[in-house]
Order: C-alpha cells, then structure tokens, then sequence
C-alpha cells in the first residue's frame, strides 16, 4: 500500500498530461465516447438539466401552496405540475443520480479495471435516457399530463385526456436506460475485478451498486411492460385494468408497486454506499462490520421486492394480505438499520475531520433515520390509514429521496469531484452550502410531517387557513434548500477554471480511484493494480491536513 | 496484453478472450432474466384473471386454433435446433454449415411470423378483437354444454391474447432481424472457432423466445379445454 500509493503517485500542483478530459475535446469526442468517465459526465450535465426541471415543478407547487387559496395556479394545472415534479423527480433524477453518474465514473476505477464490461451500451443507456427525457420534455411542452407520477387506472387509462402514453413511453424507454446500466454494473463486478480483489475486498460503494444493480434488472422489466400495457389499454381498447371492461385497478397498483417500491431503493442503495465511503475516510477507520454493512445491501435489495402491498392498504386488498405485508416492511427496518448503527459505530471514538462530504454524510445519517423511522410508522396499518394521502406521507419520502439520495449524492459529489475535474472546490462556500441544503430541507418538510398528521390531504392547490403557517414555514425552507443547491452549482463550475490543481488522493483515501491521478487517464490505470490489502485500510496510509485545500 | 493485440474481436478494455467472453455471456444471461421479468408481469395478469373468470377463459380457449397453435410450436422447437446446430458449426468453423443453419432459423421464424399473421385474421373476422367490434356468443363445452359467458370477461382472455403473443411475436420478429444479420456477418467470415460469441448470445436470445411460446400455448390454447 503505502509503496503501492508511491508508485503511480504523481508531481504534486502538476495535472497530468493526458488524461481523459483532455483527450480529445470535439463535440465527437463527447458524444460518441465509450468512456465510462466521459459518459458520467454526460449524465451529470443531463441529470442536473432535469434536476432544476423538477425543482423548478416543486417551486411552483410551494409557491401556489403559500397561500390557502388556489391564486398561482389552477386545479388542472396543480395536477399537471405535480404530476410532472413527480416523474422528472423520479425517473430522470433519482433513479439515474447516483449509479449513472459516481457509479459509472467510480465503479470500473474503484475495480481497477479499464472500462465497464459494455462500453457501447453503457453509451447506449445514456442515450435511452436522452430520448426519454426528450420526450418527456414534448409531452410536457404539448400539454403534459395530470395522472400522478404513479399513473394510477383507471384514471390513466380512461379519465385523463392528457398525454399519458407519452409520458408513459419516456418512463419506458428510461426504464430500459437504468436496465443497461445495472446490467452493465453486475457483468463488471463479476468479470472485471482487478487481480486480489476479492468480494470481501470490495469497496461498500461497490456492494450498494451491485444490489442496486439486481434491483434494476428485476424491477424495472415489470414497469416497463405496466407501461405498455397501460398505452395498449388507452390505444386499442384492451381492458387488462379497466373495470368498465372487465379488469381490475388494484392488479395496476401491484404491478406498479412491484417495480416503483423496490426503486425506493435504486434510489436510496447506492447513496448509502457513498455514505460507507465517506464516514471510513473522514473517520479514518474501517467500516464496522464490514461484512454486515455489505450485506444489508444485498438484503434490502431482497427485502425490497417483499413489501410493494404496503402502497395499497387502503385499495382494497385483504386484511390478511395487509398483515403479511406490514411485517415485511418492518423487516426491511433491520438492514436499514444495520447501516445507520454500523456507521455509527465506525465513527464512535474515532478522530473525525469535518470536511464538507463528511457533513453531507451526517446530514445523511440524521434524516434518512427519521425518514426510515416515519417509514415504520406508515407500515403500522391502523396508523396508514390514518395518514395515507396526507401530507406525513409526502415528508416521509421526501425524508428518504431528499434528505437521504440528495444528500448521499451531494457529499459524494465533492468528495470525488477532486478526482472527476482535477481541482479542489472552495471548502468555505461548500460548507456553507451544505448549511443551507440542511436548514433549507428541514425547514421544508419538517411542517408537512405536522400538517399530514392534522389531515392535510395530498395534491390539492387549495387548503383551508388553518394550515397557512405551517404551508408558508414550508415555503421558506424550500427557498433556502434552492439556494443551497444553486450554490454549488456556482462553484463547482468555477472550481473548474479558478480551483486549486487536485493531487492524485487529496483526502488520503483508501480505494484503487484514489491511485491514479486526478483526473484519470482514458484506460483509468497506466498498469493493472494488484490488490493485497482488504478494504478501508486506514491504520496503513497516512492521514492528510484536510483543512488545506481552501481557494484562493 | 500486447500479445493478444493480433485478436481483432478483443476489445482494449479485456484483459484476454477468456474474459471478454465470459462478460459478453453473464449479460446475455442478464438480460434474459429481464425479459423474463418483463413477460413476467402479463403471465401475472393472465393467472389473476383465469382465476377469476374462468369461464370466460374457458370459452375464449375454445375459439383458438389448437392445430395451428400446435403446428407453431413444432416449428419453433426445430428452430431451437437448428440454433443448437448453427452454435456447433460456429465451434467448428464450418462456415457455409453456419450460414445454412442461420438461414434455416430466420426461414423457420418467418413460418411462425405466417401463420400467427393468419390466426390473428381469423380473430378480426371474427370480431374477437377486443374493442368497439368485439363480439362474443356464448359457447359449448366438448360434450355440448352451454357455457354461459360474459362478453366482457371473454374480451379480457382475448385483450391478453394479443398483449402476450403480440409482445412474443414482436421478440421474434427482432429474432429474425438479428439472426439475418449473424447470417451476413457469418458470410462474410466474422466468426471463427476462437470467436463465435455473438451467435452463441443470439441463440441464448432465441431459445428464451421459444421457451417464452411453450408457455405461452398450454396457457392461450390447451389448458382450459378440459376441466
């Protein structure tokens, strides 16, 4: 290791002479890159295109909800706007965020392979997922569509006269987009680990990849042809859920679940991964049992595909069916929270340096627990039918998607920015954003766990005045949580030109993506690294000044 | 790794052919779970609603074809075979053999492609499209037993019908699309005994068709004939 660290180690302030930014630069070279690090970085640019898409959606909901009358916008337009915070939300950010970008940058680096397995249809997948948000994009512009991002019949296939087929189609076509790269994951991990690298050698960011992988194979094929089916129903009149021919709404919501609750995870899997990474290197310790902490990943994914009937306590199911159900969505509690402990328990009594990734990381830890603990209380089913469809729902997953993915991907993001651009970002401005995306957040959803417990009902633009102060309070947090994310947009785009040259392992990580130089070269290692050494061995590398790094 | 540089199927990335294949392999296997997962929601419809309207699809049964059902099905299990035998001429190197078997395969699919084309014309002249047109009698079971129906659960068996073999008959139309192109890619002497992967792959893609439709027709055409 630490002679291993030596060996590739590179001129300090120096960056490399070829690397793969530098490598060519037509929009070509961009465009048809096999890459996986170039492809990351076409993700990042699209997913942040559809990220502010989103935010844009969500300002318009908060601002038309400052009020208790409907006066920004009106009832149809409420439904279209949330509806599509929804499924941009959802199915260009959240699913793609973390896996396609750090995942596709980080895995095949972190590996010590050259490439992904498929580097075509890893390129093909970035594609898919243009073309989907591109016609999402003209669904939108034509009118967009009003059925809930969940797209529930018989309204979506009889009630809605909005463009639902479109819609449905890009959700298809992402579909297969996440399909590529959670196949592409699984084949790398298999095939493509660098000699010694064992499976319990393994980075976590790794295992969380490779579950969310499995997620991505079995779950997404199912929506895909929901969404076909659904198109079929409104195009040629077959009447697979349309009770007025026969069929029947609740199969819709198994099958959709059956897909978009294990996609809670796709989400929320490989955020947590990031966290394992950063709590090892900002505490400077091996993850608490390492082995546990990998496989509570493999078994959320499992569990994951176990609990889908929880979203339907109140359409009609059996009570017996419920029962099964609600304890299965107890049991994903314990690898959930064999994480958070774990985490926990790497940090007790270790010597913390409070860099900016390492704040994301306890704003991690902090709200995914209270989003995984409000998640217990709405598996409880005489609490669900209580608050379903009211607003605790809405800050319950907006606890785990926010507070959680965002989170996770943020810290991730400036931890290995140093590595993906080659320069330092300013550590006071990330600090301070990191503040207000943690201010902002809570601020915002805190109140909506209040306002649903007293029965504010979800997707309605009007509310009686009794709930205004809690609505403004809600309002003004996502204010801050917007300045907090357009912050370090600002930045990390100067940071490119004006930030300090990155060295190869600027935080003193452990990992094979810290052995090569920032940014890396095309083929990511000049030789094959041989692993002899296991995960997270810090007690073996140095530790680094991280106060340092700070612009000029 | 130079000295594998004289294999021009290996890509830079793989550290020999071993690898390369074995990766190329575990994906194909990969995305076949999909597909099954993806055929997997409609055999879920379908089971939820045989048991639910059992007449209905009893008597939407009756109104399939069994013999060109049946006759279907046998072409695709010798296309399976000629699959199998195009994957041993490939090992082998026998190129014409290849290119022979790969034709056979896209000719066998084409005949399948046929004859469905036929069976769904019957199901319009019929009025057994569901929709505005759909129509449905009652019918009467094999010993002349009035089967009562509803015209609505009968448009359900039919909806799936065409949802299930209209999604199997789109894989094998991309079936034959693909198995054309092995075909020219292997005239023009692309595959060697040290590089077949591809046909290896497009025959694992064919087999799960296949498979796909032998599940397809006990479940459309044979199992609620007799009760």
């Amino acid at each position: 290791m630490a002679s291993k660290a030596a060996s590739t180690a590179i001129p300090a302030n120096q960056p490399p002479k070829l690397n793969y930014l530098n490598n060519g630069s037509s929009l070509k070279s961009w465009l048809l890159t096999t890459d996986h690090k170039r492809i990351a970085i076409l993700y990042l640019i699209s997913v942040t295109a559809f990220f502010m898409l989103g935010g844009f959606f969500a300002m318009l909901i908060r601002l038309e909800l400052l009020t208790p009358q409907g006066d920004l916008l009106q009832a149809d337009t409420y439904n279209k706007v949330f509806t599509m915070h929804g499924i941009v939300m959802v199915f260009f950010f959240l699913v793609p965020v973390v896996p396609a970008i750090l995942g596709n940058f980080l895995v095949p680096l972190m590996i010590g392979a050259k490439d992904l397995a498929f580097p075509r249809i890893n390129l093909l997948s970035w594609y898919l997922y243009v073309i989907g948000g591109a016609i999402f994009l003209h669904c939108m512009l034509t009118g967009g569509v009003d059925t809930g991002w969940t797209f529930y019949t018989p309204y979506s296939t009889a009630g809605s006269n909005t463009n639902v087929v479109e819609a449905g189609l890009a959700v298809f076509i992402a579909g297969f987009s996440s399909i590529f790269t959670g196949l592409n994951f699984i084949v790398t991990v298999h095939r493509m680990r660098a000699p010694g690298l064992t499976w319990d050698r393994l980075p976590l960011f790794i295992w969380a990849n490779y579950a969310t992988s499995l997620i991505m194979i079995l779950g997404t094929p199912v929506i895909a042809i929901t969404m076909v089916l659904v198109a079929a129903e409104r195009l040629f009149h077959l009447g697979i859920f349309d009770p007025s021919l026969g069929g029947d709404p609740v199969l819709f919501q198994h099958l959709f679940w059956f897909y978009s609750h294990p996609a809670v995870y796709i989400m929320i899997l490989p955020s947590m991964g990031v966290i394992s990474e950063l709590v090892a290197c900002f505490a400077r310790k091996r993850v608490f049992g390492y082995k546990f902490v990998a496989m509570s990943s493999v078994a959320i994914a499992v569990f994951g595909f176990l609990v889908w009937a929880h979203h339907l306590f109140v359409a009609g199911i059996s009570l017996y069916a419920a029962l099964v159900f609600s304890l299965l969505s107890f049991l994903v509690g314990v690898p959930s929270a064999v994480k958070v402990f774990n985490w926990t328990a790497t940090l007790y009594k270790s010597s913390i340096s409070y860099a900016t990734p390492m704040l994301y990381a306890f704003g991690f830890i902090g709200l995914f627990t209270i989003g995984g603990l409000t998640g217990l209380i709405l598996a409880t089913i005489g609490i669900d039918v209580h608050v379903t469809d009211t607003y605790f729902v809405i800050a319950h997953f907006h606890y785990v998607m926010v507070g959680g993915v965002l989170m996770g991907y943020l810290g991730g993001l400036h931890f290995w920015w140093p590595k993906i651009s080659g320069r330092m970002y300013p550590e006071g401005w990330a600090k301070l954003s990191a503040l207000f995306v943690f201010v902002g957040f809570n601020l915002t959803f805190f109140p909506q766990f209040i306002l649903g417990y007293v029965g504010m009902p979800r997707r309605y633009w009007q509310y009686p005045p009794e709930f205004q102060v809690l609505n403004v309070l809600s309002t003004a947090g996502a204010s801050i949580l917007a300045v907090g994310y357009l912050l370090p947009m600002i930045y990390l785009l100067w940071s490119l030109r004006y930030g300090p040259i990155a060295e190869a392992n600027p935080w003193g990580a452990a990992g094979l993506e810290w052995q090569t130089t920032s940014p890396p070269p095309t083929f990511n290692f000049d030789e094959t690294p041989v692993v002899t050494w296991e995960a997270y061995n810090y007690d073996e590398i140095p530790p680094k000044e991280l106060e340092a790094p700070v612009a000029r | 790794m130079e000295h594998e540089a004289h294999n021009p199927a290996l890509l830079h990335h793989f550290a020999d052919a071993q690898q390369q294949k074995n990766a190329a392999s575990l994906g194909m296997w990969l995305f076949l779970v999909t597909e099954i997962m993806f055929f997997g929601g409609m055999f879920c419809a379908y089971l939820i609603y045989r048991l639910a309207y059992f007449n209905a699809f009893a008597a939407g049964s009756q109104q399939l074809s069994i013999a060109l059902g049946a006759f279907n099905t046998a072409v695709l299990i010798v296309s399976s075979l000629t699959v199998v035998l195009a994957v041993k001429a490939a090992e082998a190197g026998k190129r014409k053999v290849l290119v022979g078997y790969l034709v056979v395969t896209v000719l066998l699919g084409l005949t399948f492609l046929v004859v469905k084309g036929f069976e769904y014309r019957e199901k319009f002249e019929k009025h057994h499209v569901p929709g505005s047109t759909f129509q449905f009698t009652d019918t009467f079971d094999d010993n002349g037993k009035k089967i009562p129906v509803n015209p609505k659960q009968a448009e359900l068996f039919f909806s799936l019908y065409f949802a299930m073999t209209g999604m199997h008959a789109l894989h094998m139309i991309i079936g034959c699309g693909l198995f054309s192109v092995l075909a020219v890619l292997a005239w023009k002497g692309h595959y060697t005994p040290g590089y077949y992967t591809p046909i290896e792959n497009g025959g694992l893609y064919w087999h799960l068709v296949d498979i796909i439709w032998i599940y397809l027709f006990p479940l459309l055409y044979l199992i609620s004939r007799h009760s």
